[in-house]
């Protein structure tokens, strides 16, 4: 099922066939942070959710990525490494910054839906 | 603060219209980037040319027959002897030698001479100059009356002289009357880019116009804060409340290359500004830290406040401005170091989110300088 679903701190999430979840930055989120120029890719090992796993720099400011759930991180995405632009260019797709395991996998549904994040960004506007 | 208690440049409803992201700085609300983006917008600086609003900036005019003898003891530079039409980087110090604020001298004639401060330091300045000089010359600010414009890159020059050409002829921190569009502005050959470039002193109520003027050539982008700190970074520029304050010398802060001749211990008017006895002191035995230009060795930005340590993981400093350099095509630093890590090519390490990243002494400006000597 590649339903989005998305955090408060504006992560996306997409639960893999495997059962792991694919975690990015929203397209709000790098258009907030604009231009893109690192990526601190998450360990892989455990985070605890609320954790910053990863750090996303633009030329201005550094930002953290949390952990949306608690999980194992299994792959980070090693494009970003020579690459970070790919979070503005392509935030859902070839930004994506890594996949993990949730512990408990009935969690990722109980984040907001797509019609629940428009809403949020919407107050935020 | 809230929005509604920051102040306004006269072109801040061209920077709403333009589209720009507004942020707070020094109590005015200002363009920190446009649609653009601050990498295309700095690189777009670089290769045609930016347009800055820096009208937050003090102006501030000194008119009378003492007034360059007068500012001379406030600051540690040769102000009597500045030829008409010319510019003078200086400093106000205080009576440790630290930096009470950075500015721009121009000599106007006349008698006058023509200063820009820093935004949020300027009402301080002008309180300072009318404490020491207000029975020696008139002090007037211009502070609402006249905007300031920045007109940076290869292609400033080409676009101003198609409103003004006799700008092809003045060369870099030369100072002129001129007149825009039928306006009576100022025109400084010099800038915060490290580029080729104006600053204009435009009346605030022609700004506007001035300014869509300009941005209606096709070399000219508009250019926000954002790119204004990476290109002024590159360019090895100091920012002031970040590389130096009130507790930095000229000596620490490496602007001794800022001190006039003239005013050094051996010159012809030795001292005479606040701290005089410190500065000679330091530069002669040393300081016991400075700043330098720092290198990232990895892709990680190292940004202000990161402590440095050197390979025993001992605190030997901190950076006072970084970020990414989009021409650089990397990350950039400055920082305090002590003074036994000061040598070009030292190694030390930032410490950034508890890790250590290398850092190499490097020389500055991390890009080549392009001002126009003629």
């Amino acid at each position: 099922m590649s339903e989005l679903r998305f955090t408060e701190d504006h992560e996306w999430l997409r639960i893999e066939a495997d059962g792991s979840v694919t975690v990015g930055i929203t397209a709000f989120a790098q258009n907030a942070l604009g231009d893109v120029v690192f990526v601190q890719l998450p360990e892989l090992q455990h985070y605890e959710k609320g954790a910053e796993a990863a750090t996303v720099e633009s030329v201005k400011a550094a930002s953290g990525v949390y952990m949306p759930l608690d999980g194992e991180v299994l792959e980070s995405n090693p494009e970003l490494t020579d690459s970070p632009e790919l979070v503005n260019e392509d935030p859902l797709g070839a930004g994506w910054f890594f996949r993990f395991q949730p512990t408990d996998a009935s969690a990722v549904a109980k984040l907001l839906d797509q019609d629940a994040y428009d809403r949020l960004i919407k107050a935020n506007a | 603060m809230s929005t509604e208690s920051l102040k306004q440049t006269p072109l801040h409803a061209l920077h709403l219209q333009l589209g720009a992201r507004m942020v707070p700085f020094a109590g005015y609300d200002m363009p920190v980037q446009y649609p653009l983006g601050v990498m295309k917008e700095h690189q777009h600086t670089r290769e045609q040319a930016g347009l800055f609003d820096v009208s937050h900036m003090g102006q501030i005019r000194l008119v009378g027959a003492g007034a360059a003898k007068a500012l001379e003891a406030l600051v540690p530079v040769d102000i009597v002897d500045l030829p008409v039409g010319m510019q003078r980087y200086a400093m106000f110090t205080n009576e440790s030698g630290g930096i009470l604020d950075d500015l721009m001298v121009a000599n106007l004639g006349n008698d006058e001479l023509f200063l820009v401060v820093n935004a949020a330091c300027k009402d301080q300045d002008l309180a300072h100059l009318q404490k020491h000089l207000g029975h020696l010359c008139e002090v007037q600010p211009l502070f609402e009356e006249r905007a300031l414009l920045a007109l940076q890159g290869p292609a400033a020059v080409s676009v101003l002289a198609r409103l003004a050409p006799e700008v092809t002829k003045m060369t870099f921190m030369q100072f002129a009357a001129v007149r825009l569009l039928g306006v009576d502005c100022y025109v400084s050959r010099s800038g915060y880019t490290g580029e080729d470039g104006f600053e204009i002193s435009v009346p605030a109520a022609s700004a506007e116009s001035l300014a869509r003027s300009l941005l209606a050539e096709t070399e000219v982008e508009a250019i926000g804060l954002g790119a204004r700190d990476s290109l002024r970074l590159e360019a090895g520029l100091c920012l002031y409340g970040h590389d130096m304050n009130a507790q930095t010398t000229p000596v620490e802060a490496s602007l001794l290359w800022a001190i006039s001749k003239v005013r050094r211990a051996d010159g012809a008017r030795a001292g005479g500004f606040p701290g005089a006895e410190t500065v000679f002191a330091q530069q002669q035995q040393g300081v016991p830290r400075k700043r330098v230009g720092l290198l990232p060795q990895e892709r990680t930005p190292v940004r202000e406040g990161a402590e440095i340590v050197d390979q025993d993981g001992s605190v030997i400093g901190s950076v006072c401005s970084g970020g990414f350099g989009p021409t650089l095509a990397g990350p950039l630093a400055m920082g305090y170091v002590d003074s036994a890590h000061a040598a070009l090519d030292s190694e030390v390490w930032a410490i950034v989110r508890g890790k250590r990243v290398p850092l190499k002494v490097s020389k500055m400006p991390f890009v080549p300088q392009r001002y126009y000597r003629g």
